[in-house]
């Protein structure tokens, strides 16, 4: 018998055809942010329409560092892992410790290939015993499924179905106090916890990526606009802004963080062998925990170590001057190359001339002295290439008592 | 309590080889056998009252000289000369057979005066070729990460040995490395029984068909091999495949060696990434530097270590081998000898092939790449009772058949497809050998399910992994951990799934052991 197959042209596949009209999508955030975007200018990230700044780049670093600004950091990529082996699965495939994570607590980590090599770092936050996120900069769904492989655990991407808002700067605190959210100055550093909203849920950390006090809220895409309007409405006598990524790149900078394909190239993206690189080349070292038992990597580093095979460092460096010495290269006596700057900035807090490097070993590590970076400052069309001694320095460039003070305080 | 410094788990063929390469070296050696007898697929087995048989492999034809040597196996009662070789028979429906006598068709009758020659040139050619790969296809793959000066020094004798080729030859070896058996064939042959015997060769124990790509590789891995120092050879060994068994398991025993049976092992115990023992299933755990795992590959990793205990890029390697077998194996008891038309009485000792052309076995796989056997299977079968009749009742027979293509998933299930296949063999036998099914006394039929289930093969694949370019030397069982050891510091692979393959050669066991003994575990 033959069986007639007819053929429906389907709505999703329709409402699909016409992805093309949109270049980037927009974020559940997107008509508020539109409605600000004075200078608009849109970057990529991840896919998403995002803005580098909304009307003034150095007013939104200052809305920071002064008032409390407002960032869309829904692009993220989100995944929710649950099950009763969320912590051993997660134990295996991060660096650091997890069982030293409680529940409503977030830590910074990072997360390596069989060779040793960062795939990514993120935030991993534990909203329950059994129920986590991980947040990070790329997209990791097949390495966590076959990370899973023997756990009882899933794990499912949430980027699109849960909205994120950083609200950083010293009166964020008071902002959302006073948009209603009692309790959350029992929050301290790296705490989490759930508060009502609109109806659901919206879960707060006192965590950010500015070194500054600050706060990130996670929330369905659903009630995301509410939750902007219920922040832009209570922080409005606080000064509270909306800001794009150039103000936070350079708070985050400040802070002494880096970002991923920006200081270092994740493992995936790596084309050429020598930019691959272990924790320890990125300053991530402290994180490895060898006594938790096994983590994916775990032996190509103590071999790595052994070996001495670790051929870079990542520094801070302070570099005479105020020309932002950035993309420059790093000579030792101003001749010998050993490596590259990958941000820079002269910093208005901490009032230094900062960036963060990486160099290729003993330099950065032993050998610290003597250093240079190599600025093409363009002036009027011409180029004037100046030699500036370099210092390392500790990161992070500036720390600010506001950021862990308990109970958090009220600009 | 004893203590031992070396734990082998799996008595198959390997795990005794590498356990008595061990024990000769002075380590204190502990095999685990989970069945009742050591021997793994390589046993002699009652398989009806009065009836024993080979258990799966049960032709001899690649015994590793080193084995041998290294054992002093010829001192345990094994001892092979070329009067032991037997012919190859390639059966035919309309005439007579052609047999390839000697060492894999050192003289060919049956076949007329212009394919003989052919043939002489081909045979000379093929064991040409082969003889260049020999050396990679026994010993240790090189390390690609680090060579090491032996290293260097063994390929360099390597690309010396295709220099001498010649250049003509040369470039001849590396156009056909990667070619299927079926067009070389066509490109130097006319007889297709001859080709279809070779076609059959090439592919046998793996899921390729003459014309997949690279099918030529299998039939150098076949010629690659020895018996008695000559290549091709191969022999029926007195007493089954157990007795080859028996020789090994006394070599290991005689060395020192400790040898328990019924003991299955539940898991290797890893602690901070170095195993450091093995628990039972009863939970007694035993300690020891050294854990060689003969077994399967997958089985060991992610059964016995756990994919916790490894790093994720490994577990997607090692699930990601394939290995489906797709060949079946039958045991018929039958009440007197069998009769295969044409063949002579030493024809009948040797291995008759059910192979009539390469587009037959083309045929016979097609349908077991969507999960159906063939419906006219193609086999290599002997009759060991015959040169050795301490197998069989007085005048009663064994005979002993390699079955191809069964499927390891078959589509329709093995419960309901495994007597509509066993029908499908007894027609072709029936074709070569008429009135046989009439002196059938007792049939055994085991399918790559069955395989997997009795002798603990997953997938029922005898090369534990198919042994495809992909999945050959230093890919073997995966890429980047082809030299016998694994990510698990103490932990060494030393089973069939490793470098260089399956078939009674125990050379994987030998070379894990030497590389134990190299790296002073």
């Amino acid at each position: 018998m033959n069986r007639q197959l007819k053929i429906k042209p389907s709505t999703a596949r329709t409402t699909a055809q016409s992805h093309f009209r949109t270049l980037r999508l927009g974020t559940p955030f997107q008509p508020r942010i539109e409605a600000l975007a004075r200078t608009n200018d849109w970057y990529n990230w991840a896919g998403y329409r995002a803005p580098h700044s909304l009307w003034d780049e150095e007013l939104e670093y200052f809305a920071i560092r002064s008032q409390a600004a407002l960032f869309d950091v829904s692009p993220m990529t989100k995944y929710r892992i649950e099950g009763k082996d969320a912590e051993a699965f997660l134990n295996r495939v991060t660096l650091r410790d997890v069982t030293k994570l409680k529940a409503g607590r977030v830590h910074y980590t990072a997360w390596c290939d069989d060779e040793g090599f960062v795939l990514d770092d993120g935030t991993l936050f534990r909203l329950s015993p059994t129920r986590f996120r991980l947040c990070s900069q790329e997209r990791h769904l097949p390495w966590l499924l076959d990370s899973a492989i023997g756990f009882d655990v899933t794990v499912e991407e949430e980027t699109e179905a849960v909205a994120g808002l950083a609200l950083q700067g010293p009166t964020s605190f008071a902002v959302l106090r006073d948009a209603g959210f009692s309790g959350v100055e029992r929050l301290k550093i790296f705490d989490l916890a759930d508060f009502p909203h609109d109806g659901s849920t919206v879960t707060i950390s006192r965590t950010g990526f500015t070194g500054d006090l600050g706060y990130e809220l996670f929330v369905p895409a659903a009630q995301a606009l509410s939750l902007w309007d219920r922040l832009m409405a209570a922080g409005e006598p606080r000064g509270i802004r909306a800001i794009g990524y150039t103000a936070l790149n350079r708070a985050r900078l400040e802070a002494g963080l880096i970002v991923a394909n920006a200081d270092f190239v994740t493992s995936e993206h790596a084309i050429r062998a020598d930019r691959l690189r272990m924790p320890d080349e990125i300053g991530l070292g402290f994180m490895i925990d060898l006594e938790k038992g096994h983590l994916n990597g775990r032996r190509a580093i103590l071999e790595a170590r052994a070996k001495r095979k670790l051929r870079h460092v990542l520094v801070g460096l302070e570099i005479e001057g105020n020309i932002p010495a950035e993309h420059a290269i790093v000579y030792h006596r101003k001749s010998q190359e050993v490596g590259l700057v990958s941000a820079a900035m002269w910093s208005p807090m901490a009032k230094r001339n900062i960036a963060i490097a990486s160099l290729a070993r003993p330099f950065g590590d032993t050998m610290v002295d003597d250093l240079w970076v190599e600025i093409y400052a363009l002036r009027e069309l011409q180029y004037q290439k100046l030699m500036k001694r370099a210092k390392l320095v500790p990161r992070p460039f500036i720390k600010l008592d506001r950021r862990t003070a308990n109970p958090p305080a009220d600009f | 309590m004893t203590s031992f410094d070396a734990v082998v788990i799996g008595g198959g063929h390997n795990g005794l080889v590498a356990a008595a390469t061990l024990a000769k070296a002075g380590r204190k050696v502990l095999v685990l056998e989970a069945a009742g007898d050591v021997g793994g697929a390589a046993r002699t087995e009652e398989f009806a009252p009065g009836f024993r048989v080979s258990s799966v492999a049960h032709l001899l034809n690649r015994l590793h000289p080193e084995v041998i040597k290294t054992l002093e196996l010829e001192k345990h009662g094994l001892q092979f000369a070329r009067g032991d070789f037997v012919p190859s028979v390639a059966l035919s429906k309309n005439g007579p057979p052609l047999v390839l006598h000697g060492a894999y068709g050192e003289v060919l009758t049956g076949a007329n005066p212009s394919e003989q020659s052919d043939w002489k040139e081909l045979r000379a050619q093929l064991l040409r070729y082969a003889g260049i790969l020999k050396p990679f296809l026994s010993r240790r793959p090189p390390d690609l990460g680090g060579m090491s000066m032996l290293d260097t020094a063994a390929l360099g004798q390597t690309a010396l040995a295709l220099k001498k080729l010649g250049k003509e030859d040369m470039r001849d070896f590396l156009r056909v490395l990667l070619m299927n058996v079926a067009d070389l064939l066509d490109e130097q042959l006319a007889d297709d029984r001859l080709k279809g015997l070779l076609a059959f060769d090439a592919t046998l124990g793996s899921h390729l068909g003459p014309r997949s790509p690279t099918s030529l590789l299998g039939l150098y891995y076949r010629l690659a091999g020895e018996t008695a120092g000559v290549a091709g050879a191969q022999i029926l060994p007195k007493g089954g495949m157990g007795a080859v068994i028996a020789a090994i398991g006394t070599a290991a025993e005689k060395a020192g060696a400790t040898i328990r049976v019924g003991t299955p092992v539940a898991r290797i115990i890893v602690e901070k990434n170095r195993a450091v023992g093995i628990a039972l299933d009863n939970g007694e755990e035993i300690r020891a530097r050294t854990i060689v795992s003969a077994i399967n590959p997958a089985t060991t990793f992610l059964d016995l270590v756990g994919p916790r205990e490894i790093d994720t890029g490994f577990v997607r390697k090692v699930k990601n081998i394939r290995m489906k077998g797709d060949a079946a194996k039958l045991h018929l008891a039958l009440d007197r000898q069998p009769e295969f038309t044409g063949v002579d009485a030493a024809g009948h000792k040797g291995r008759l092939v059910i192979a009539p052309s390469p587009d037959h076995v083309e045929r016979a796989f097609n349908p077991s790449k969507y999960g159906a056997f063939s419906p006219e299977p193609v086999m290599e079968i002997t009759l060991p009772s015959l040169a050795d009749p301490s197998l069989a009742p007085t005048g009663a027979s064994v005979l002993s058949a390699v079955v191809q293509y069964a499927p390891y998933a078959l589509k329709e299930g093995w419960g309901a497809g495994k007597p509509k296949f066993l029908e499908a063999i007894m027609a072709q036998l029936e074709t070569y050998a008429p009135g046989i099914g009439k002196t059938v006394l007792h049939a055994e039929l085991l399918t790559p399910a069955d395989i997997e289930t009795r002798y603990r093969m997953s997938g029922g694949h005898w090369h534990h992994g198919e042994l495809q370019a992909d999945q050959m030397l230093m890919s073997r069982p995966v890429s980047g951990w082809s030299g016998y050891e694994t990510p698990v510091e103490g932990l060494f692979l030393a089973g069939a799934g490793s470098h260089p393959g399956g078939g009674v050669s125990g050379a994987p066991g030998v070379n894990a052991a030497r590389r134990i003994i190299g790296m002073k575990g």
